[in-house]
């Protein structure tokens, strides 16, 4: 028991010589001392959580059992980092700018922030993980049986302790270094630079421990390199005799599992300084393998050698230093072990912690409570306990998956189905990041087919033991149905079992997730995740250089005053400077300010913009798809506002267009109405000046001449007549523009109306005028107001009486029939009236010439109103010597035919 | 006296009423009625007096005042405006235009008597 009792004390040392290290490195990353913390060298060290106990003892074991196959393990996490441009380089990039915490977190975010993506991958990478934990925990308990029985003698292939007491404390003592350093800070994205530190330095150990068993197997025991070499040969282990479909296999599968496994995404995204770190380790990581790799065939070779048949090649490790009585060397070969398992466990439990609190959790929690989350502190609390609650679940996992499995199986299978079980996120993770059509439900699609396909043929068979699928179902099929064989699917049988499932579920699960994708539609913020990732390098600027507080309210100015104006933005600022009681006119940027300073802005761009706004200037923080779409909301209501504003705007200006014509208009006729009052007061103030002024004469001179007086009184008289019939004209007209006209129309010959009116006009021409006619053309009949009609030609007549200037004054009037119409011309041989004249003649009391014997100026404006009356015209008729005008008007067939 | 009055306006009848009243107090009474030579009228006739009616045929009493008072020959001419329009505007246009008196139709006789005896005796 004293071998015993003095490994478990060396464990304790060492467990607080971790805590120490990790504790310091905490300390000084908090004081800001982070650059050593931050070197490309601890970056790969952490990196080698990929060489868990699994590759420390099961290298050697893989190696005694299948020769070189335990190469392509290390071959494909080589090939990732050699080729870290492509692939790991992207992932960093993505996992800084969306500020990932955890491998679940970046797929959902890639697929529009999917929880139930994020869920989908928390549950394949705890169920993928539990059995490696597993794998963990059964290694340092193996390694601790080989101690104890040391004792009597070497236990060369020691039981499984039954009552497991050596693995629950293991895991309990893992659980509380993980709760203690992993759960430090809030921000799942912080770091842990304790934790990175701590599994840097066991990975120093279990380098230093395996090639220190190493070098004593070649000198020590073989004697020299040569010897070693010859042994080797003779073993046959170092042939190639390995199943070339295989050795691929786990070179893809390795690798694949190496982008995926949620402890690797951790140390190689999640703690990840900056890229630069990655050209280091993309050489120095590979370089590390390398060694540990190194003397694994020589340990299986002597081990096999050196110790009887039947012996667990997986500790070689520590039973051939033991055997030789090297306890010193087997004690540094078990802290070896020891640092693998831990080093696994503490990061994938931090890993898992994060995922399972953030994505099954805290949702859970928030919807129990009823998003009560207001209060901050509330919350944070409740994070870090679902954090820790979950590191000790996963662990405890872990440690059940191991009681409950009996730790029975060959270390190296366990490690391989897992692989296999988080390989399914490979699809959806790099499809997401280097294909924009990837959409969600590809996603789903895929990881669901791949995650079920894993489960039922490597999965479920490996539990084996007629543990959930009885032997029946594995040799026959479920229901014997022969293609559903677990291990022959779709028929294809003969395969080896681990590439049969690695390649129908990746094959299913990519073929799924491709056809998935390209018949469905990414939602608006899938599509802008899709971008921002896919094209990372263009997207992503520099490293912000954080502003000084100055500029940055310099700059917040800058932006208020675009928005709220000059003078608004500058009062505000004033009014916070005096405030805080500054002088200048610049506040500090407080919280407090900088709440204000955003309601104000949200008057003027909406409160998601404004957040936004001031977030950049201040934080210097990238702004988030949600804080986008936001925006892009509000940008459509202003938009729409807008667009309403300016239909209102131009239903304003065509009312405002049409009242300015309404105005117009009625300026106009305001305008008219003026000019005819001042017509008709010249009009009736003309003949009452002559009546007034001879009345008086008459009145006043006693003597006037008979002759004198007769005149005067005929004066007056003739002045009188004129008045009465302006009245009457006047009168007339008011009448005809404003529509109470009775219309007595009857049928009746041109020719009559035409007498008529000779007649009635002759009496005021006193025959003067040579009127020449044509009967026989005139027997045209009308059906109108004979009345109406004799009155337009009455004027015509006495117009031409009037005015007609030749010395034998002549008026021919003439009658024809044009289709429908009649048109009667009055044609007289003076001079006419001039071009310019004959537009205005139709107007009320527009006169040609001077007067004679009084016409008022009414006359053609009442023959045109007349006129259009009896539905027919009156216009001035061009070309001819004299005054010519011309009447139209339908002729009673006409009418009749209608 | 023996003077001459020039009454430019296109009513025979008003050119009848008031040559009968101005030749009994003494004035030679040439008329003329149309507004477009009204000015060479003038030129020809060299009136003492001028009686302006503001509607004429051609042209407006207005501006044949305006172009009268643009010479200087009859810059003093007195002129008394007649017009059937008795406005304020019309008076305010007369005035503009350098009018001496302004009279509007109709008129007593005595008024236009009283008005042609201040237009002459007025500096």
């Amino acid at each position: 028991m004293t071998t015993l009792n003095a490994l478990i004390a060396v464990c304790l040392v060492y467990v607080l010589f971790l805590f120490a290290i990790a504790f310091v490195a905490e300390r000084r990353a908090r004081l800001g001392h982070v650059r050593w913390l931050r070197s490309p060298v601890v970056y790969t060290l952490s990196l080698s959580i990929y060489c868990t106990a699994w590759t420390f003892y099961g290298a050697v074991g893989s190696a005694a059992r299948s020769g070189l196959e335990y190469l392509a393990i290390y071959l494909g996490p080589s090939i990732v980092m050699i080729g870290w441009w492509w692939v790991v380089r992207k992932l960093v990039r993505i996992g800084r700018a969306q500020r990932v915490t955890s491998i679940a977190d970046l797929v959902s975010a890639r697929y529009g922030k999917s929880n139930l993506i994020a869920i989908g991958v928390t549950v394949l990478a705890v169920v993928g993980t539990t059995p490696y934990i597993a794998l963990q925990l059964q290694s340092v308990t193996l390694s601790f049986e080989v101690f104890a029985s040391a004792d009597g003698g070497i236990e060369l292939n020691p039981a499984v302790n039954p009552d497991n007491t050596t693995a629950f404390w293991v895991a309990v003592g893992l659980s509380l270094f993980t709760v203690v350093f992993g759960t430090r800070n809030l921000d799942a994205n912080e770091r842990h630079h304790g934790v990175v530190m701590a599994i840097a330095v066991e990975a120093v150990v279990k380098l230093v421990a395996l090639l220190s068993v190493g070098i004593f197997v070649v000198w020590g025991i073989s004697g020299g390199l040569g010897e070693t070499l010859a042994r080797i040969d003779a073993s046959g282990l170092g042939q190639w005799q390995v199943d070339r479909g295989r050795w691929a296999g786990i070179v893809i599968l390795s690798a694949a599992a190496f982008l995926c496994l949620p402890r690797i995404f951790q140390v190689l995204v999640v703690e990840a300084g900056d890229e630069s770190q990655l050209r280091t380790a993309s050489w120095a990581f590979p370089g590390y393998l390398m060694l540990m790799s190194l003397f694994v065939v020589p340990i299986a070779v002597v081990g096999l050698d050196l110790l009887p048949e039947g012996a667990n090649p997986d500790l070689f490790v520590l039973t051939v230093p033991l055997s030789e009585g090297q306890n010193g060397l087997a004690a540094l070969s078990f802290l070896g072990g020891f640092s693998s398992a831990t080093s696994m466990v503490i990061v994938a439990a931090i890993a898992l912690s994060t995922m399972v609190s953030n994505h099954i959790v805290m949702p859970i929690w928030l919807r129990l409570t009823g998003g009560g989350a207001s209060v901050s502190g509330d919350v944070r609390h409740v994070v870090l306990t679902a954090r820790r609650a979950s590191i000790a679940g996963v662990v405890m996992l872990g440690y059940l998956y191991y009681s409950l499995s009996g730790g029975g199986s060959a270390l190296s299978a366990i490690g391989l189905v897992s692989f296999a079980g988080v390989a399914q996120v490979l699809p959806a993770l790099l499809g997401g990041i280097f294909w924009r059509g990837a959409t969600r439900s590809g996603a789903v699609a895929g990881l669901s087919l791949g995650f079920s396909v894993w489960l039922y043929t490597l999965f479920l068979p490996s539990i084996g033991g007629g543990g959930v699928l009885s032997d029946a179902v594995l040799a026959a099929g479920p229901g014997g149905i022969a293609w559903l064989r677990p291990q022959a699917l779709f028929g294809i049988a003969g395969m080896d079992p681990l590439l049969h499932a690695l390649f129908w579920s990746l094959a299913l699960n990519a073929t799924a997730f491709l056809v998935v994708s390209l018949s469905s539609f990414p939602g608006p913020i899938e599509r802008l995740q899709g971008a921002q990732f896919v094209n990372v390098f263009q997207h992503a600027p520099g490293p912000r250089s954080w502003a000084g507080g100055a500029a940055q309210v310099e700059d917040l100015m800058i932006m208020a005053q675009r928005l709220l104006g000059a003078p608004e933005s500058q009062a505000l600022f004033r009014r916070e400077a005096r405030r805080q009681g500054l002088r200048g006119d610049l506040p500090e940027p407080t919280p407090t300010f900088l709440e204000a300073l955003e309601r104000e802005l949200a008057g003027s761009v909406g409160a998601a913009t404004a957040h936004a706004m001031v977030g950049q200037i201040v934080g210097g923080m990238s702004v988030s798809v949600e804080d986008l779409m936001a925006v892009a909301d509000e940008s459509a209501q202003l938009m729409e506002y807008s667009a309403r504003l300016e239909t209102q705007s131009a239903e304003l200006s065509r009312t405002a267009r049409q009242l300015r014509e309404a105005n117009r208009k009625l300026t106009r006729l305001s305008v008219q109405k003026d000019a005819f009052l001042s017509q008709i007061s010249h009009e009736l103030r003309t003949p009452m000046t002559s009546i007034r002024a001879f009345s008086e004469i008459m009145r006043d001179a006693g003597t006037l001449a008979p002759e004198e007086q007769v005149r005067f009184a005929s004066i007056i008289h003739d002045e009188a007549v004129r008045l009465t019939r302006l009245l009457d004209d006047l009168l007339d007209l008011s009448v005809l523009e404003n529509g109470q006209v009775s219309l007595n129309r009857r049928p009746g010959s041109v020719g009559e109306v035409l007498d008529r009116a000779v007649a009635a006009a002759g009496a005021g021409t006193a025959g003067r005028l040579d009127i020449v006619r044509d009967p026989t053309r005139e027997e045209v009949v009308v059906d109108t107001d004979l009345d109406r009609l004799s009155q337009v030609f009455i004027n015509l007549i006495s117009n031409a009486a009037k005015y007609c200037d030749a010395a034998e004054p002549r008026l021919e009037i003439s009658v024809s029939v044009d289709g429908a119409q009649v048109v009667v011309d009055f044609v007289d041989n003076g001079s006419g009236i001039a071009p310019e004249a004959r537009d205005t003649i139709f107007e009320k009391f527009s006169r040609v010439a001077e007067h004679k014997a009084g016409g008022a100026g009414l006359g053609l404006a009442i023959c045109r109103q007349i006129m259009t009356r009896l539905g027919g015209s009156i216009g001035y008729l061009p070309g001819r010597r004299g005054a010519a005008f011309r009447v139209e008007l339908a002729h009673a067939a006409r009418l009749a035919a209608q | 006296m023996g003077r001459e009055l020039l009454l430019i306006e296109d009513e025979p009848n008003i050119i009848e009423a008031i040559s009968f009243l101005l030749s009994r107090e003494g004035w030679r009474v040439r008329s003329h009625s149309n507004g477009l030579d009204a000015v060479d009228k003038v030129r020809a006739v060299r009136p003492d007096a001028v009686i302006l009616d503001v509607m004429l045929p051609g042209r407006s009493g207005y501006e044949i005042l305006a172009e009268l008072r643009a010479e200087p020959d009859f810059r003093d001419l007195p002129v008394m405006m007649l017009t059937a329009r008795g406005q304020n505007r019309d008076r305010e246009l007369a005035e503009q235009s350098g009018v001496s008196r302004f009279m509007t139709k109709p008129f007593a006789n005595s008024e236009m008597l009283e008005a042609v005896r201040a237009l002459v005796a007025a500096p």
